[in-house]
């Protein structure tokens, strides 16, 4: 299955400084905990999972997320943040198998 | 409510959701085959992750449906109403389903910065289960939230 197309949204409009922004996150990733059985094989199928979210905003932190592979497949995370000033929403997702992926976006304070 | 009183929750929605537990004890037999994550071993996990100490049942809202039609994919929104100031905020959020072979399934850590805690997420449940969501605060005072999720089909890999 495809893996990655990593996004991040975040309102198109200025926003007030002050203002709670909502922050759309997506990701194509299986998530297989390790745990499952394949229905024709009847073999186990191997853990890949999404283990770290990190979200910085301004260069400052505002999210770390930490993953299992209980976390549903094409993970979606949204989450708020205070709007303070203009600049990037930066997300860093990180997968067991070492593959990272990014993606950012603008938040423009008027 | 404190500790104890989750617990007792816990227990109660166990007891409901294992049927054939549930009739074994009206019977007056011995239960046999109790899953691993009953309360104790939860409140392992959960002291794991944020900590020992009474747990207050207030302050997080987790506004899902009683009924999962899909357990690969329930929507998990938690909202914790508390100041996110810079000596006064909540330092983690951390998410448990009981009856999945490994219950803990994601923390959240925040900043001063995050100006509010109102994340959403989706998990996976194998099966009918408690949810708890435990939140702690930068002194290690902490708040809970847990309900009972039915869930029609299995989202079989949790």
């Amino acid at each position: 299955m495809t893996i990655g197309s990593p996004k991040v949204r975040v309102p198109t409009t200025p926003v007030k400084k002050g203002e709670m922004v909502n922050v759309k996150t997506m990701i194509q990733h299986p998530m297989e905990s390790g745990l499952r059985k394949d229905k024709e094989s009847g073999e186990t199928v191997p853990a890949h999972f999404i283990v770290s979210v990190k979200a910085v905003y301004n260069g400052k932190p505002v999210l770390d997320a930490v993953w299992t592979g209980a976390v549903s497949k094409n993970p979606y995370l949204g989450f708020t943040l205070r709007a303070e000033k203009t600049g990037p929403v930066e997300v860093t997702w990180k997968d067991d198998k070492g593959q990272e992926f990014k993606a950012s976006e603008t938040i423009t304070v008027a | 409510m404190e500790n104890k009183d989750f617990l007792v929750v816990n227990r109660r929605g166990f007891f409901r959701s294992a049927g054939v537990a549930g009739v074994a004890v009206a019977m007056g037999t011995v239960m046999t085959g109790v899953p691993k994550t009953a309360a104790a071993d939860i409140n392992a996990l959960i002291a794991e992750q944020v900590g020992q100490g009474n747990i207050t049942m207030d302050k997080v809202v987790v506004d899902t449906p009683d009924k999962a039609e899909n357990g690969a994919m329930v929507r998990i929104p938690v909202v914790v109403n508390h100041p996110m100031e810079p000596n006064n905020y909540i330092e983690k959020v951390a998410v448990f389903v009981d009856d999945n072979p490994k219950p803990f399934v994601a923390s959240y850590t925040f900043f001063p910065e995050s100006g509010k805690v109102d994340i959403e997420f989706r998990l996976k449940m194998a099966k009918t289960s408690t949810v708890r969501v435990v939140a702690k605060n930068n002194t290690g005072a902490l708040f809970g939230f847990s309900k009972k999720i039915e869930v029609a089909e299995g989202g079989c890999s949790g």
